[in-house]
């Protein structure tokens, strides 16, 4: 990228120019912009869809692209690119920025024109980028996003000059709060004559290195009287508290522990709330139904199944509310560098941190964001150790054995609840798990680490409450489309298993006893090699069925209890409570903690790594150590209690 | 002039600010760090260590980068001597 022309010559993207008054040519309009500039905070505002967006650096890894409906432009694919500094670049999420951009990625077509957008709160750097991508010679509209912050903050600019100088249309808006947006549909209305007209030459760089790119930047803004905002103050007065010495760690460790606290004290009762209602809703539904086999299946089958994981919405939402807190103020980041000291202690980049954090809510999306990695045998590690973190999947079965097992004892004046306790131990286990697996890579397959920590800490925002909520909402149609789909598939294949043989005695079909069933037979097989763990052979198979998901037990077991004229009539609680001994039911959690129960993750490994070697690993080891915790848990408890 | 010496900017105390003298990293470091603003003639202040004591905040040009002592090893600056130094 390093020797283009001087005068912007606008290379003509379409072989013939469009006839007056038929505006055909603009079909792919690509956005791009340095990280955290707010990207797709702007892209969902024009097409109406739902990138995740946070306050930190590198979210979106891969390309993007919707039609711009929210402007009224349906004709127009808006393509939104990752985040990137310059056009050499050396991470992956970079590559393909630039493939998109130069039309070099199959599949995507070349763009038309461009939006860049910029942070205005720090102009000097983020136009460093505007050189190269002016240097492609399409149409561009710069936005200068987070305006709103700029003012607040002291901060001037005058449009006019910099778009004088840049040679190319300037506007100031703000994605988060929806101003300004007007130019784009007006640009995209120019852009299309735009093409067939010359633009007006202007200077760029002539070696685009980036101390020249540098240059260049500052003499522009300093010529659109660019005055930079002042670092808000209370923004570093929080960050001298939540980065001080001793408070900053144990205000890490009040934080996570208060997540904890609250999906007990008010998770737990809106759940048992929102069981209630459904089991009374179920039982009303079933009078409806003639009073054979069908109302079986319903109610026995699938309303007890997928019923006993839609209880567990409320734990979930309020999981996601925090981390949608978490992420969006920007105290993210400030976690990273607080835990890159433990993180290079077993050989791993505290931009790990980013990825490993976001597996608390799913591992998927966190092996994704491992793209950001630029060293391969970092990102391998990281990927390989994401599944240990305590994913959101995990949350109903913890929660359950915990609610039917643990009591609720409180110390320190009821700030401090024996669950939380629990539950903050398990996830501590999943981090030690993942701690001593990079170990071990980091010792034998993987060499020590070479690449820097470079963290960028993003000024503190309020999440808003659009944001929050938008979040929530997509969680929570994530959450009940799994139980619609993959949860009720397999309960309703286990609830079939669970009742053939069927019989024809006088005319009427006969269910076969669960323990006649074949489920039965199946989970009486496998029962010798789960019962040191203190596990029944229900328990068995809700294992073998969770292997699709983690949530997948829940279902699983509440259609076993459901079917089994023993435990019909009680609650899951209750009926694993009359099922289990103490040191199986935290056998099991223990197992959870540790095992690869998930395809979607074994998928997105086999993906990210391109073989079958890795998730094949990754899969024997976790179940073996899940199995051995497992097995010791309950052979200490049952000793011990 | 302020009387001036050259030091790594992992030596610099927490207060302390200085103009970016030269840089002597892989060149793929220096490059992603040139992006964040790191480049000779920018002032840099050292904000805070991380509560470890490491990584340490620096500001430079309006931006918070986090980085390791052994990166900041190698990113040499002038240190401003009194008050009167950065003024960017």
């Amino acid at each position: 990228m390093s020797c283009h022309t001087t005068v912007l010559e606008p290379i003509d993207p379409t072989p013939a120019p469009p006839a007056p008054g038929k505006k055909q040519a603009l079909r792919t309009v690509a956005l791009i912009g340095p990280p955290n500039s707010g990207k797709s905070t702007l892209f969902n505002r024009l097409t109406g869809m739902r990138q995740k967006v946070a306050n930190y650096p590198g979210v979106t890894v891969e390309h993007h692209s919707g039609r711009m409906k929210s402007i009224g432009r349906s004709d127009l694919t808006l393509i939104d690119l990752p985040g990137i500094y310059s056009l050499a670049t050396y991470s992956e999420d970079a590559r393909v920025a630039v493939e998109v951009l130069t039309g070099k990625m199959p599949g995507v077509p070349k763009p038309d024109c461009v939006l860049l957008v910029l942070d205005a709160t720090h102009m000097n750097r983020q136009l460093m980028l505007a050189a190269p991508v002016f240097s492609i010679g399409l149409p561009t509209l710069v936005l200068l996003n987070m305006s709103d912050q700029m003012e607040q903050r002291g901060g001037k600019l005058d449009t006019l000059a910099l778009a004088r100088e840049l040679g190319h249309p300037v506007a100031l808006i703000s994605a988060a709060q929806g101003t300004g947006l007007d130019v784009i549909p007006e640009f995209l209305l120019h852009a299309d004559d735009k093409l067939a007209t010359k633009l007006r030459p202007v200077q760029l760089p002539v070696l685009q290195t980036p101390s020249a790119c540098r240059t260049w930047a500052t003499q522009v803004t300093s010529r659109s009287s660019y005055q930079s905002p002042a670092t808000s103050l209370w923004s570093r007065r929080l960050d001298s508290v939540l980065l001080h010495r001793v408070a900053g760690p144990l205000i890490f460790l009040a934080v996570v522990f208060a997540v904890f606290q609250v999906v007990f004290t008010i998770g737990q009762p809106l759940s048992d709330g929102l069981g209630n209602l459904l089991t009374h809703l179920g039982a009303k539904a079933a009078l409806l139904l003639p009073d054979n086999w069908l109302r079986l299946l319903l109610r026995d089958g699938l309303w007890n199944g997928v019923q006993s994981v839609l209880v567990f919405l409320p734990q979930i939402l309020l999981l996601f509310l925090f981390i949608g807190v978490l992420e969006d103020s920007g105290y993210l980041a400030r976690a990273a560098l607080i835990a890159d000291r433990v993180m290079r202690s077993i050989g791993l980049n505290g931009k790990a941190f980013i990825p490993l954090l976001s597996a608390y809510a799913c591992a998927v999306p966190a092996i994704m964001a491992t793209r950001t990695i630029e060293n391969k045998r970092e990102r391998l590690a990281t990927i390989l150790i994401a599944p240990f973190m305590t994913c959101s999947a995990r949350l109903p079965i913890y929660t359950l054995i915990i609610a039917a097992f643990i009591p609720n004892h409180l110390f320190l004046g009821g700030i401090v609840g024996l669950r939380a306790i629990v539950m903050l131990g398990l996830y501590a286990l999943g981090f030690l798990a993942a701690l001593f697996t990079a170990k071990v890579l980091n010792s034998s397959v993987m060499k020590a680490s070479t690449a820097p920590f470079i963290l960028e800490l993003p000024q503190y925002r309020w999440p808003t409450v659009q944001g929050l909520s938008l979040r929530l909402y997509d969680r929570g149609k994530l959450f009940l489309k799994k139980a619609g789909t993959v949860i009720l598939a397999v309960t309703f294949l286990v609830w079939i298993l669970s009742v053939i043989p069927v019989h024809l005695a006088s005319g009427t079909v006969q269910f076969s006893d669960i323990t006649n069933s074949i489920i039965g037979h199946l989970g009486r097989w496998i029962e010798p090699v789960l019962r040191p763990l203190g596990f029944n052979w229900k328990i068995g198979i809700g294992l073998l069925s969770s292997i699709v998901a983690r949530e997948v037990i829940v279902g699983t077991l509440g259609t076993l209890y459901g079917v089994d004229p023993v435990t019909h009539s009680l609650g899951l609680q209750a009926a694993l409570r009359h099922d289990m001994t103490l040191g199986g039911a935290i056998a099991l959690v223990v197992f959870f903690a540790f095992a690869m129960q998930c395809t979607s993750t074994l998928a997105v490994v086999r993906r990210e790594t391109n073989s079958w070697k890795f998730p094949a690993m990754q899969f024997a080891y976790m179940t073996v150590v899940a199995y051995v915790a497992a097995l010791v848990t309950n052979q200490v408890i049952t000793r011990l209690f | 002039m302020n009387s001036t010496k050259v030091t790594a900017l992992s030596d610099a105390k927490v207060g302390n600010t200085g103009i970016v003298e030269s840089i002597d990293l892989p060149n793929e470091v220096s490059n992603y760090l040139a992006h964040l603003g790191f480049l000779p003639g920018t002032s840099v202040e050292v904000l805070r260590r991380a509560p470890a004591g490491d990584p340490t905040v620096y500001r430079i040009d309006g931006v918070e980068v986090g980085l390791r002592s052994e990166t900041a090893r190698h990113i040499f600056l002038k240190l401003s001597s009194g008050v009167s130094g950065a003024a960017s």
